[in-house]
């Protein structure tokens, strides 16, 4: 591999049919959000007064399905067992502190707006409902701030040691897309302390009783019956036994879809497969082709690199963004002189300067990289330099800021920050789209909700920097456990489906039978050639820039690639004990069929917007360019029914609009 | 790079295992020693044997997932760094190595280089949680800790529960981890009303499933967190305090 399959593809524009998106989608009846009708900073309270109440001697008559145990998960879990219902968790890993919400250092925004820099719920609003290039629900955001506040208070109580001040108090930092400081943290390790904490608050549950936790379970099907969900279908996956589980309510808690490119800042077990399965079963999928581009990854290096590791966002806080002046230029770092150097962020955007949002620096990253004045031996990077800040602050208060960052950047690439600048670039990382939900969380299908990542909210085309753990814990912690009550007290009296129930056999011979499809194929690769190849196409075509000519390749080459993978796949092993390699096909399957939708919601979507950038959208000055008449709107997928003949997409509208934050040209410079 | 990898290879927890020996001869210096696995597993697709089953997950250090015994030390080569982030280079060309599960009476194999470390969870289980519903703290604010506590909290809390301190110890002790716990929370004033039901609770869950400490130290040079060795010195301390105290907090 080399650093072509990050870049966008140019070489196809003159030989690609651009396929019509009329070709591959429909569109279908527009959805409701279910957004309480008061301004937007009334709808929270508002919906928390008529919600529905379970009474505390019935809660532990219903059993709540909740399946991941990362920030939302491992919250949702455990907050529904303190308030007394019977809550069955299900995780993929040994442990619930595995979630890779472990792995989000950077820190977690709070609107807080304790000190005198401006900041309130309001602009907090603002940014994030700016920062997500008005794609996402401006309730939703307001909701998000509201809780936020305590937040805070509770993972602190909780045992997360957020970074204090001298004085004592609780310390902040800023992130980008902002211009106040809002970001609390612990060092570089904010997602693993609150990770933690919240993983270890749900063991205090699983001792008390409240919470059963299912280890090294993987959900591989969800059971709707009566057009409502009510159960799911696991792999254990020591023992290989396939079985169902039934509940009044499902909460899916699985993350986000990033490691369809592969190489991504993500887990390499993180995966799509309970969301996708979730989809197949009636849940829509919002926004699929929203997928955020971090911009201080770090840079391919090898065949074999397995991902790409992510550098926290904090860095910009002191790094500054530099590439030569000149093209081509393979001096070392240290024998470029200050005025041969172009901080190319703080020319174009003066105001916001390193600290632009995600999107903005990505592709301004992208941008020089691929006009030539990419650094390193691959090209395929950009600097991230700490001299100055050195020469500011000193070794000593750098190091305090940065140090773990720094180690982990020495263990992967053997180069010491402190003496050269580090080497980053764009990597796919966070998705902004998700399985749709309304404004209580819940599916298209009834008694299925989401939290965190898997869903679609908050966060537009686009997220800001320390917004993700906070949706993962105000999810879990503060929303759900509103939401679920308020749909569980009318099914009060009703027991769980029977597990002989027709919805529930079928759902269970169904994961049987693909499952036995993946090891009785007789092929010649292993399930992660296909996941290596299926990257490469979507870097090139449904990258950090997008094309028509670019989209509709690689739907093209994608309908290929599923054809050969159930041809040629071979999955070795047994299906009754553990098989590493068994978990692997069944999730790139998954992912070869979400892709395609991925690359037709792109096709569909005619506009720019925060992290999905068209060429063909764009101002004379290469900024992403809205079309905020025809595309202010939802895109909620539904794929074609197994009997469909034209195989056609079908999409739904949710229409947004906006009052607090009136729409307005982001604008960063 | 043409490196011999001897490879544990156990079916099942129930079946016995054996080391087989493979080949690798294009590992490169900048490949992990998990992309080595991949390399190997690639290979051994290719060749229609069934791969090893190894764990990781974030592979940048901070899951806790990963971890093998490398020519019988806990994650590899270089010390207090995780598997994911050993690499290759510290391997010279045509080296042969030895790849085995993590090795404790406490972590039996579920296949190959795969362990349960469900007990380091049941340590947590037993007590190291703080007993605050959703909703009911109060400010963070009002409570002040000093930089300094915090961060020495944040010294102790580091810890990425893999294990590794476990398998290094030749008493199979959990000491290393559960002290680093006990150490964390007890630095956090908001957390004290339950500092001696806790050290209590957790150091007996401990002793169920692990050997005692002897104070040896092999468990701070592998620790991927650098969890320091006085992490060990508050097991002691913090049960003797909740006897002497006779109270929970």
């Amino acid at each position: 591999m080399t650093d072509d399959t990050t870049r966008p593809d140019t070489t196809q524009r003159e030989t690609t049919p651009v396929l019509e998106p009329e070709a591959v989608r429909t569109v279908g009846s527009p959805l409701d959000g279910k957004v309480p009708d008061v301004p937007a900073e009334q709808a929270w309270d508002d919906r928390r007064l008529h919600y529905d109440l379970v009474a505390p001697a019935n809660r532990r008559k219903f059993t709540v399905i909740v399946v991941g145990t990362g920030l939302a998960g491992a919250g949702a879990a455990a907050a529904l067992g303190e308030l007394g219902y019977q809550v069955e968790c299900f995780t993929i890993h040994d442990a619930p502190r595995r979630a890779h919400s472990v792995a989000a250092q950077g820190g977690i925004n709070a609107a807080r707006a304790r000190k005198v820099d401006n900041d309130s719920v309001h602009r907090f609003v603002k940014d994030t409902v700016k920062g997500g290039d008005f794609r996402g629900r401006e309730a939703d955001a307001y909701r998000l701030g509201q809780e936020s506040v305590r937040v805070i208070d509770h993972m602190n109580a909780i045992g997360a040691p957020f970074a204090r001040e001298y004085g004592g108090e609780l310390a902040t930092r800023s992130f980008g897309g902002v211009q106040v400081s809002r970001t609390y943290y612990t060092r570089g390790q904010t997602g693993q302390q609150l990770q933690v904490a919240g993983a270890n608050a749900l063991l205090r549950q699983v001792a008390r009783g409240t919470v059963t936790l299912h280890t090294r379970q993987e959900m591989l099907d969800l059971v709707v019956a009566d057009g409502r969900a009510q159960g799911i279908v696991v792999r254990d996956l020591v023992t290989g036994e396939v079985r169902a589980v039934t509940a009044h309510a499902v909460v899916l808690a699985t993350g986000g879809y990033g490691n369809i490119y592969c190489k991504s800042t993500l887990a390499k077990n993180s995966n799509a497969t309970a969301a996708w399965r979730a989809h197949k079963r009636g849940a829509h999928f919002a926004n699929p082709s929203f997928i955020q581009f971090h911009p201080t990854a770090l840079p391919l290096m090898s065949e074999w690199q397995s991902k790409t590791i992510l550098m926290s966002e904090s860095l910009r806080n002191d790094g500054r963004i530099w590439v030569p002046v000149r093209a081509d230029d393979d001096r070392a770092p240290a024998d470029i002189p200050e005025d041969e150097r172009d901080y190319y962020l703080e020319r174009r955007y003066p105001t916001y300067g390193n600290l632009t949002p995600r999107d903005v620096a990505s592709r301004a990253a992208r941008e020089r990289i691929d006009a030539g004045f990419g650094v390193g031996p691959l090209k395929n990077a950009v600097y991230l330099d700490f001299a100055d800040a050195i020469a500011r602050l000193g070794r000593a208060t750098v190091m305090s800021r940065y140090s773990n960052l720094f180690h982990m950047y020495e263990q992967a690439t053997g180069d010491d920050p402190l003496r050269t600048p580090m080497r980053i670039a764009p990597g796919a990382h966070f998705a902004m789209g998700g399985l749709w939900s309304d404004y209580d969380l819940m599916t298209s299908v009834p008694g299925l909700f989401v939290g965190g990542e898997v869903g679609w909210g908050y966060h537009g085309a686009n997220r800001l920097g320390a917004n993700s753990l906070l949706s993962a814990c105000v999810d879990g912690w503060f929303t759900l456990p509103y939401a679920v009550p308020g749909y569980l007290a009318p099914l009060l009296g009703t027991p769980p489906l029977a597990l002989d129930d027709d919805a529930v056999l079928d759902a269970v011979e169904a994961v049987e039978a693909r499952t036995q499809r993946l090891l009785k194929n007789e092929g010649t690769q292993g399930p992660d050639r296909f996941h290596r190849r299926l990257g490469e196409i979507l870097y090139r075509c449904a990258g950090v820039s997008r094309t028509p000519e670019g989209l509709s390749q690689g739907i093209t080459e994608i309908r290929a690639l599923r054809e050969e993978f159930w041809r040629d796949v071979r999955v070795l092993g047994e299906g009754t004990a553990l098989n590493q390699e068994l978990e692997r096909a069944g999730r790139v399957a998954d992912y070869l069929e979400m892709a395609e939708l991925l690359c037709v919601d792109g096709l569909d979507r005619d506009e720019s917007c925060g992290a999905h950038f068209r060429a063909d959208h764009q101002t004379p000055d290469g900024e992403a360019l809205r079309d905020d008449a025809a595309w202010c709107r939802v895109s909620a997928w539904e794929s074609p029914a197994p009997d469909a003949t034209d195989g056609r997409f079908v999409r739904h509208d949710e229409p947004l609009t906006f009052q607090a934050v009136p729409l307005q040209t982001r604008n960063y410079a | 790079m043409k490196l011999t990898l001897d490879v544990w290879r156990q079916p099942d927890a129930a079946s016995p295992g054996a080391f087989e020996s493979y080949v690798v001869t294009d590992a490169t210096a900048e490949m992990t020693l998990l992309e080595l696995l991949d390399r190997l597993n690639d290979q051994l697709v290719e060749e229609g044997r069934e791969p090893v089953a190894f764990e990781s997950d974030c592979r940048e250090g901070i899951c806790g997932c990963c971890g093998v015994n490398v020519d019988g030390r806990p994650h590899g080569p270089e010390a207090n760094t995780p598997s994911c982030e050993q690499h290759v280079r510290s391997f010279a060309d045509g080296d042969h190595i030895v790849l085995e599960p993590l090795r404790s009476a406490a972590f039996p194999v579920v296949k190959d280089l795969v362990v349960d470390r469900s007990a380091l969870d049941r340590v947590i289980q037993a007590g190291g949680h703080v007993a605050v519903d959703a909703g009911t703290a109060p400010d963070a604010d009002t409570t002040r800790i000093d930089h300094e506590t915090a961060e020495m909290a944040l010294d102790f809390a580091a810890c990425i529960g893999c294990g590794a301190c476990v398998a290094a110890c030749p008493n199979g002790s959990a000491s290393l981890f559960t002290g680093a716990k006990l150490t964390h929370l007890a630095a956090l004033p908001q957390t004290r009303q339950e500092r001696g039901r806790r050290a209590v609770a957790m150091v007996d869950q401990m002793e169920h499933d692990f050997g005692p400490c002897s104070t040896y130290g092999e468990c701070a040079l592998v620790c991927p967190a650098g969890i320091p060795l006085t992490a060990i010195a508050a097991v002691g301390k913090e049960r003797m305090r909740a006897f002497l105290r006779g109270r929970a907090s």
